[in-house]
This record gives structure tokens, C-alpha cells and sequence, in this order.
């Protein structure tokens, strides 16, 4: 029986390297506003990293650990918390407003709603480009179905 | 800016190839050598931001395209061109360029002038934002509509492609 996924090669380099290319996300998304990168490349690199893993162990590994239904759930409150931290700013007094504090320039801890629109950002486009990856490599159409059948 | 023509040339080369070529997986990795030079372009204009968006959004798209194309035989068909047409063309390509001599001529010289919004994001940006990556302070806070809509279309697509491609409500 020959088991899903590459040879084992690839599986414990890809073991060894996802974990680092998660971070390499995470760090590029939570920089965004002092060095190059942000929300959106930061997501991309995220789901690459996931990508990787289906590539590496085939989609049932991978989907055990984040399958398409809570892909699009993380999606939905991705953009739902974009649009809400758009929203708070109303209480100062238009959208899109810059109303928490401004801290001290060059901390990680700065530019009021940036570093949180960069993790809504983040969390947006991750899970929606890892379910768009699912939708389009493993969904069968239904006339391939039946060929395998016959 | 001499190797940023040669980059440029190199581009359109790939991207004559990817036209022109048979195999189908042949044609996507042109493709992706085309991304790669754009990465060194946008590196060599001072745009590290597209440099990154660019090379993680050209990695995605070459996988998906790779996983879409491995094992499968398209037979290509070659185009016959009456020799009307490409006459026809070539008249329209020449009267186009001739035409539009005069506006390429006048255009400013690259990076200059600085616009009048420019130069003010420039001096007030890190003072109103607080955010030391001029780009994200424009994106997320001088111009955080346009990073909504870019957002509602990402959402709009991955709805389409599930929706699309679910098997929910699909007739056999």
C-alpha cells in the first residue's frame, strides 16, 4: 500500500521547516508597520506554510489540523474584525479613524489600529487563500468521479 | 536603470515563451521566471513591500497552476492567421505608437515630480499614523477604504471558487 504524501525525505525537512515558515508569517504580519511586508504577505507566507504541509503528508494530515469549514469561519472573522476596527474608529468621529493611541514611533506596540488591521489582515488572508488552495486541488468535479469508477 | 532594462527584456522573452511553448507545464514555470523578474524589478525601484507581496503571491499562484497541470496532455492547436489580419495589425500597431509619440514624450522623468499628496504623506506620515513603514500607514490608515474593497474581493472570490467547486446541491 503506498501511503499518501512525498518520500520521507521531504517529510522531515518539511517537519523541520513549516513550524519556521509560520513564524517567518506571523513576524512579517506583526512588522508591517515598521519593516516591509504586512497583513497581506504576512497571510500569504501562512498559508504556504499550510500549503507545504498538504503537499508534503497529502490533504488528510492537513486537514486534521484546519479543515475548509474552519478555514472560511476564520475568514468570515477576519473580515468581520477589519470592518469592526474600521468601525470603532466612528466613535471618534469618522470611519477609518486612528482613535487608539499612537505610542512611541519604532515600537512594536505603535500606530494605534495599523498592527491590529495587519492581524485582521492576516488572519483574512490566510485562511481564505489556504480554502481557495482546497477547493481548487481537492474537490472532485463529478465527471472525473465516474471515470474512476469505470 | 541599464539593469533594470535588461530585466525588462528578459521579462518579455519569458514571456514569449510561455506563449509559444508546447508543453504546458513548460509554459507555467516561463511564467513563473516572468514573476521572478518582477521581484527584481520592484527590488531595483526601492519597493521592498511589492517586492514581497509579489514573490509570495507569484509562489502561491505557480503551485496552484503546477498542481492544476501536472499529467495533463492539452493538445495545442496552432492558430492560422489569414495574412489580411496581420497586415491589418501591424497598420494599427505603427499608426498606435506614432499617434501616442507625442504623449510618451511628455511624460515627467521617473520619480519626479513628487505629487502634492505625495510630499504631504511624506512630511506628515509618521506623525499622524505613528508608523514607521510609510506604506502600511498609507494602505491601512490614509487609505483604508481601498484596503476594504481589496478585501471584500478576496472574500468575494474564495466564496465564488467553494461555491463553484462544493458538492452540496450538484446534479450527477
Amino acid at each position: 500500500m503506498k501511503k499518501p504524501g512525498m518520500s520521507l525525505i521531504v517529510k522531515r525537512i518539511t517537519k523541520i521547516t513549516v513550524s519556521l515558515i509560520f513564524l517567518f508569517g506571523v513576524y512579517i504580519a506583526l512588522h508591517g508597520h515598521l519593516t516591509p511586508g504586512g497583513g497581506f504577505a504576512g497571510g500569504v507566507i501562512i498559508a504556504l506554510s499550510f500549503i507545504h504541509v498538504v503537499l508534503a503528508f497529502g490533504k488528510d494530515v492537513a486537514l486534521k489540523r484546519i479543515n475548509e469549514k474552519a478555514a472560511s469561519i476564520i475568514e468570515s472573522l477576519g473580515g468581520l474584525m477589519f470592518l469592526g476596527i474600521a468601525l470603532l474608529g466612528v466613535m471618534g468621529g469618522y470611519f477609518f479613524l486612528n482613535v487608539l493611541s499612537k505610542g512611541r514611533p519604532f515600537d512594536l506596540f505603535s500606530s494605534g489600529i495599523i498592527i491590529l488591521c495587519n492581524i485582521a489582515i492576516l488572519l483574512k488572508v490566510g485562511a481564505g487563500l489556504f480554502a481557495i488552495f482546497i477547493a481548487l486541488a481537492f474537490f472532485r468535479m463529478p465527471q472525473e468521479d465516474k471515470e474512476k469508477k469505470e | 536603470m541599464i539593469e533594470l532594462h535588461i530585466i525588462l527584456i528578459l521579462m518579455i522573452l519569458g514571456a514569449i515563451v510561455a506563449m509559444e511553448i508546447e508543453s504546458l507545464l513548460s509554459s507555467v514555470i516561463a511564467l513563473g521566471a516572468v514573476g521572478a523578474g518582477l521581484t527584481l524589478a520592484f527590488l531595483l525601484l526601492r519597493a521592498p513591500d511589492l517586492a514581497i507581496t509579489q514573490l509570495v503571491v507569484e509562489i502561491l499562484s505557480l503551485v496552484i497552476l503546477i498542481k492544476a497541470t501536472v499529467g495533463v496532455e492539452v493538445k495545442s492547436q496552432r492558430l492560422r492567421i489569414k495574412r489580411g489580419y496581420l497586415v491589418f495589425a501591424v497598420i494599427f500597431v505603427v499608426l498606435f505608437i506614432w499617434i501616442s509619440r507625442k504623449a510618451i514624450m511628455d511624460l515627467p522623468q521617473f520619480g519626479s515630480p513628487i505629487m502634492k499628496m505625495g510630499s504631504q504623506y511624506i512630511a506628515s506620515g509618521l506623525k499622524k499614523t505613528g508608523a514607521a513603514n510609510l506604506v502600511s500607514a498609507i494602505i491601512l490608515d490614509f487609505r483604508g477604504y481601498d484596503t476594504l474593497g481589496e478585501a471584500t474581493i478576496l472574500f468575494t472570490s474564495a466564496i465564488g471558487v467553494i461555491t463553484v467547486l462544493r458538492k452540496i446541491g450538484r446534479k450527477l
